[in-house]
C-alpha cells in the first residue's frame, strides 16, 4: 500500500473517466449576484478562476454545475449544450454530470465514505457498485476507510472521499470550489500534489475556483480573474503577471508597481516620462501619440537591483535612485518599498533575503535599481491620479 | 377500565400521527426551505394552537364545524354527517391543535440540513426524488420521530379541545381523558386511578419506543 502511495493511483496510465470536449462559458446578469463573464477550458485543461471574496467564482461554477440559472448566457461541453437562455435550454445538474467538489465537500453524514461514493454510481447495475465505490476510494488512497462515516474521517479524507464520489459519476467537467481551505498547510499540499497527478489521468475540463493566487499558480494552465463577477482577463499565469490587461488585474494579482506617465518624442526616439525621469521602453509607445499620458505597470522581477561590486544584468537601462522606505523579511524573500524622489513614487518589489543581505540593504539605504525596458507595459487605463 | 374509551384514544392518536405527520413533512420542508414575505405570519398560524387555550381552539372548532360554517357544510356534503360529536369531528380538531407540534420539530430538522447536501445529491444524478428518500428524510428522521412522540402523546393527553368539539359519546368521542374526568366527577376514585395508570402506561411505552428508534443511529454529524 506504501508503495502505491508513492506511485499514485493504483491503475496508472489508464483514463479514468470518458474524455470530453471543450467547456464553453458564457454568462451574463444584472442581478442579483452581477456576473459577465465568459471563458473555456478544453479538456484535459485546468482552468482556475481567480478573484477576492464576492467576486462571483462560486456563483459562476454554480452556474456551470446547473445549481443556479443565469439571466443571459450559454454553456456548452463538447458536442452538448448545458444552457442557451435564448434557446430555452437548460439542463438540470442531473442531465449536466458535471462533478462538483464543494468547499466543505457536503459528504452525506448518514452514509458512510463507500455509500457516499455508491450514490453517484447510479449509472452502473446495483451490484457492481459497492465493488466500482471502493476502486474508487483505493484509487484515492482511501482503502480501508470505506466503512467509516464522514465524522471518523479527518479533512484531508474527506476531501478525497468528495473527488471520489465526483469522479465515480464519470463527469463531463470536473468543478471544483475552493476544495484545499477547509485542510491545513501539509494535507494541502499533499492533496495539491495529487491533484496535479491525478489531471494526469483525466482528459476533462477541470475548473478549479480558489482565491489563493500560488494555489493557481502552481495547478492551473490558465487562469481567469475575475472581479464582480466579470471576467477581466484569462491567460497563463507568465502573461498575467508580465502583461496585465488593466491596472485592475494587476491590483487583483497583487501587484503593485502601477503607475501615470507621458509619452515624449525626444532624441529622435519615443520616451516615457515618469516625473522627471525618461524611460526606456522596448514596446508598446509607437501606437501612443507623443503628450499622451498612460498608465504603466512593471512586474517586480523586472527591477532589477544594482550591485556596488560587480555590474547587474541590464544596468544601463533606466537606471533609477531611490531610497528604502520598507523592508520586510518574509523568509526567503524581503519586500522593499523604494521611493523614486524623481517621480514622486514607490516602487515595490521583491528580492532574496539572501541578496539583500549580501548588499547590505538596511531602510533608509539609497539604492539604485534597473526598470528592464522590455519589462514596462503600458497599459490601456486612463493613468491613475495617485501615482504612489 | 373503561377499554372502549382507551380504543377511542388510541384510534385518535394513530390516526392523528398518521395523517398529520406527513402534512407535518411536507408543511416543514417548505417553511425550511421557502423565502416568501408572508413566511412568518405562516409559522405565527402553525404555532397558534400552541399558544391558545384549548377551549378557545375547541369553541371556533365546534363553530365551524356546524352545519351552517363553511366546514361543517362542506362535511356534510361529502359524508352526509355532521363534525360536531362524531369521531371524524374529534380527529379533525385533533388534527388541528396538534400541527405546530408535528410542523415545528421536523422544520427545525429541514433547517438543519445543510442546502449543498441536496446539491452534492443532484451532481451525483439522484433525482430530486431519490435526494428526499435517500438523503433528506433520513437526515431529518430525529425531528421525524420528535414529531410523532409529541403528537401521539399530546393526542392522548388532549382533553379541551375533544370535550368542546365531540362531549362525550361512549365510543364515538369519549376518550380516555375525558374518561377520567367522568370517573372523577362520579366520585369513582379507583377507576379513575386505574386509567390513569393505564395512559401513563400507554404514553410511557410509545415514548420509549419513539425515541428508541431515533436512538439507533450510528452516524451522527461532524
Amino acid at each position: 500500500m506504501a508503495e502505491r502511495n508513492a506511485n499514485g493511483p493504483a491503475d496508472d496510465g489508464t483514463k479514468l473517466v470518458p474524455a470530453t470536449g471543450r467547456l464553453e462559458v458564457t454568462v451574463r446578469q444584472a442581478g442579483p449576484i452581477p456576473l459577465d463573464a465568459h471563458f473555456h477550458c478544453d479538456a484535459g485543461e485546468l482552468l482556475a478562476l481567480v478573484g477576492p471574496s464576492g467576486s462571483g467564482k462560486t456563483t459562476l461554477l454554480r452556474a456551470i454545475a446547473g445549481l443556479m440559472t443565469p439571466r443571459e448566457g450559454r454553456i456548452a461541453c463538447g458536442d452538448d449544450t448545458w444552457l442557451d437562455i435564448e434557446a430555452k435550454v437548460a439542463l438540470s445538474p442531473q442531465q449536466r454530470r458535471a462533478g462538483m467538489v464543494f468547499q466543505d465537500y457536503a459528504l452525506f453524514p448518514h452514509l458512510t465514505a463507500r455509500q457516499n461514493v455508491m450514490v453517484a454510481l447510479g449509472h452502473l447495475a446495483a451490484a457492481s457498485r459497492a465493488a466500482c465505490a471502493e476502486r474508487w476510494l483505493a484509487r484515492m488512497h482511501l482503502e480501508g476507510l470505506g466503512e467509516r462515516y464522514p465524522w471518523q474521517l479527518s479533512g484531508g479524507q474527506r476531501q478525497r472521499v468528495s473527488l471520489a464520489r465526483a469522479l465515480a459519476r464519470e463527469p463531463r467537467a470536473l468543478l471544483l470550489d475552493e476544495p484545499f481551505s477547509a485542510v491545513d498547510q501539509v494535507t494541502r499540499r499533499r492533496l495539491q500534489r495529487e491533484l496535479a497527478r491525478l489531471r494526469e489521468q483525466i482528459r476533462i475540463p477541470i475548473v478549479l475556483v480558489t482565491h489563493d493566487l500560488d494555489e493557481a499558480v502552481a495547478l492551473a494552465d490558465r487562469l481567469c480573474v475575475l472581479h464582480g463577477g466579470n471576467s477581466l482577463q484569462t491567460g497563463d499565469a507568465e502573461t498575467l503577471f508580465r502583461r496585465p490587461a488593466s491596472a485592475e488585474v494587476a491590483r487583483l494579482l497583487d501587484r503593485h508597481n502601477v503607475f501615470a506617465g507621458q509619452v515624449v518624442e525626444e532624441d529622435g526616439a519615443r520616451w516615457l516620462r515618469w516625473g522627471a525621469l525618461r524611460l526606456e521602453v522596448a514596446q508598446g509607445l509607437d501606437r501612443l501619440t507623443p503628450g499622451q499620458r498612460v498608465a504603466w505597470y512593471l512586474p517586480d522581477s523586472d527591477v532589477v537591483l544594482h550591485r556596488g561590486d560587480r555590474p547587474a544584468r541590464g544596468e544601463r537601462e533606466n537606471p533609477v535612485l531611490g531610497r528604502i522606505t520598507e523592508m520586510v523579511v518574509l523568509g526567503g524573500t524581503t519586500s522593499l518599498a523604494l521611493a523614486v524622489e524623481d517621480a514622486d513614487a514607490t516602487l515595490r518589489f521583491d528580492i532574496s533575503t539572501h541578496a539583500a543581505r549580501r548588499s547590505g540593504l538596511c531602510r533608509g539605504a539609497a539604492v539604485q535599481v534597473s526598470l528592464l525596458a522590455a519589462g514596462i507595459h503600458l497599459l490601456p487605463d486612463e493613468p491613475p491620479g495617485d501615482t504612489r | 377500565m373503561d377499554w372502549t374509551a382507551l380504543s377511542v384514544s388510541l384510534r385518535l392518536a394513530l390516526l392523528t400521527c398518521l395523517l398529520l405527520v406527513p402534512l407535518g413533512v411536507w408543511l416543514g420542508r417548505a417553511l425550511a426551505r421557502a423565502h416568501f414575505r408572508g413566511k412568518p405570519l405562516c409559522e405565527a398560524l402553525v404555532a397558534l394552537p400552541l399558544v391558545l387555550p384549548p377551549t378557545v381552539l375547541g369553541f371556533y372548532l365546534m363553530l365551524s364545524f356546524g352545519r351552517d360554517a363553511p366546514v361543517g357544510a362542506l362535511w356534510q356534503r361529502l359524508t352526509g354527517e355532521g363534525l360536531n360529536f362524531t369521531f371524524s369531528g374529534i380527529l379533525f380538531a385533533s388534527l388541528v391543535a396538534n400541527l405546530p407540534f408535528a410542523v415545528q420539530p421536523i422544520q427545525r430538522a429541514f433547517e438543519s440540513v445543510p442546502p449543498n447536501l441536496r446539491e452534492a445529491a443532484w451532481c451525483s444524478g439522484l433525482s430530486p426524488w431519490q435526494t428526499f428518500l435517500r438523503i433528506e428524510l433520513p437526515l431529518v428522521w430525529p425531528g421525524i420521530i420528535s414529531a410523532l412522540a409529541l403528537t401521539f402523546a399530546h393526542t392522548l393527553g388532549e382533553f379541551g379541545v375533544i370535550l368542546m368539539v365531540g362531549g362525550a359519546i361512549d365510543g364515538e368521542t369519549r376518550t380516555l381523558a375525558i374518561a377520567i374526568y367522568d370517573r372523577v366527577q362520579a366520585f369513582d376514585e379507583r377507576g379513575a386511578g386505574i386509567m390513569s395508570a393505564t395512559l401513563l402506561l400507554v404514553s410511557f411505552v410509545t415514548i420509549g419506543v419513539v425515541y428508541g428508534l431515533a436512538g439507533r443511529r450510528r452516524w451522527r454529524r461532524g
